[in-house]
């Protein structure tokens, strides 16, 4: 928990939060609704015996009191996908509509992906990309799993991404969930500190820079953008849109979020962030119980 | 005619006569198909397209692309045909099966889990087709396709893929 302590200074109640920290996760799953509704998923639930509750700001998000949520009957028909509840909320904020072209720069291994498929009620195409070969076969195996129709999936750089395989040259909207130090895994990863250090904080932050860069010009004007982590590190979150800012077309724009939260920094070790990064969100693990998260949503602007 | 390359995605021709791979199924013959063994109405699929990658492999597909396309995967794959018996894919069972009025047989608790788990059990009650079946059982009150199964000597066999077998 040691690297922990540089964030004493910015989040409130630190004492809840390394508590909160150190209690491992309970099991939540994400209704898929793809292949069924909400309704007929949690009657399929109970019919199991299996206890649930629903998240209060996403009736898609189920916590399952039972210790093996991969073997159920709803798990094996894919009406439920095992995903952290924190990680069901960028594909809501960027909110896609059906038929849209949506680009996922960074989607193994595919939760998701496919919730923003199910979003898009399984219409329109979802680009589904990732850099790292190996995690593509858990990709494509969750999409088939959970029926999404409607994603193409693509293995390569999101930083030098080319739309040139497909009939249309820009998106509608992007998510871009970085890699990152994982931090706020912790609770999932006891292990996820263990080779925590500023200099790697430091390269993958400007991968990080790379893809959000990318995705902003690959995304039409008007459209939108949101960059999300699993990570504290203001280097990784607030500086990453902030160079993004100083360099491409988008302006940070305010969102709706049924979690308790803290707003994005406006500083972080002598560098100063422009007060529109307040508009972004940062989820700690003591104000919901979860894993830790951050996000920020952009609308590309005219250049 | 040209030879089917393994490493593309290639849209399927609309009818046989617009065939120009050998061998290749066209978009009719596979809607034909499902709508001749499963009973799933054509209109199923207006709003999909149809693609060969690999030998045979057939992948359905709602978004947009053309052809052909060297990427990893589109939508998912639905059919394997080159072979004498066309045989569906349990996940595209799974997400289209409940459209189907022939050929689907329905197990008890006990067999849906003993198929869940890749089983193959003696189901000599059945008296339907042989062949490929859709395998389904009673979930929260409607009948849930559980995936493809082979009947045959009074045996149905399970062919849910190893990766996708579950002891529920």
């Amino acid at each position: 928990m040691e690297p922990l302590e540089r964030y004493r200074p910015i989040i409130d109640d630190f004492e809840a939060f390394l508590a909160a920290c150190e209690r491992p996760l309970g099991n939540t799953v994400r209704v898929n609704t793809i292949k069924g509704s909400v309704e007929r998923t949690l009657e399929a639930l109970a019919d199991d015996g299996i206890a649930y509750e629903q998240a209060d700001w996403n009736p898609r998000v189920v916590r399952l009191e039972t210790d093996s949520p991969g073997s159920t009957w709803t798990s094996f028909h894919g009406l439920t996908h095992g995903q952290e509840e924190v990680s069901a909320v960028p594909p809501v904020v960027l909110d896609p509509q059906p038929g849209e072209r949506v680009w996922d720069s960074c989607a193994a291994p595919g939760g998701k992906a496919t919730q923003l498929a199910a979003l898009m009620d399984d219409r329109g195409t979802v680009v589904a990309n990732d850099n790292n070969l190996g995690r593509i076969s858990a990709l494509r195996f969750n999409a088939e799993r959970l029926g999404a129709t409607s994603l193409a999936v693509t293995n390569a750089d999101a930083r030098t991404y080319s739309l040139k395989r497909f009939p249309f040259d820009e998106f509608d909207r992007a998510l871009v969930d970085a890699p990152c130090s994982c931090e706020g895994t912790i609770r999932k990863n006891p292990d996820a500190l263990d080779n925590w250090n500023e200099g790697h904080i430091s390269s993958v932050s400007g991968i990080q820079k790379g893809i959000l860069r990318r995705a902003v010009q690959a995304t039409r004007e008007g459209g939108t953008v949101v960059y999300s982590t699993c990570t504290f590190a203001p280097e990784e979150n607030e500086a990453v849109v902030q160079h993004t800012l100083d360099n491409e077309s988008c302006r940070v724009v305010d969102f709706d979020l049924g979690l308790e939260h803290s707003p994005g920094l406006s500083e972080w070790d002598g560098e100063t962030f422009d007060d529109a990064l307040e508009r972004a969100a940062r989820i700690y693990p003591h104000q919901n119980d979860t894993g830790g998260f951050f996000l920020a949503k952009l609308e590309v602007t005219a250049e | 005619m040209s030879d089917n390359d393994g490493q593309q995605f290639d849209r399927l021709p609309a009818t046989a006569a617009e065939r120009t791979v050998e061998g290749r199924a066209s978009r009719e013959e596979v809607i034909d198909y499902f709508e001749d063994r499963f009973g799933i109405p054509p209109e199923t699929f207006a709003d999909y397209t149809f693609w060969e990658k690999g030998a045979g492999k057939i992948w359905i597909y709602a978004g947009e692309a053309s052809t052909p396309l060297g990427i990893e995967a589109i939508g998912m794959t639905c059919l394997r045909t080159r072979q004498e018996h066309w045989k569906p894919t349990t996940d595209f069972v799974q997400r289209f099966g409940q459209f189907a009025t022939d050929c689907v047989i329905e197990l008890e608790r006990e067999q849906a889990r003993a198929f869940a788990a890749g089983e193959d059990q003696n189901l000599e009650w059945w008296d339907g087709d042989w062949g490929y079946l859709i395998a389904a059982h009673e979930l929260a009150g409607d009948l849930e396709p559980l995936g493809i199964g082979l009947y045959v000597h009074g045996e149905l066999r399970s062919m849910v893929p190893k990766g996708r077998q579950r002891d529920i």
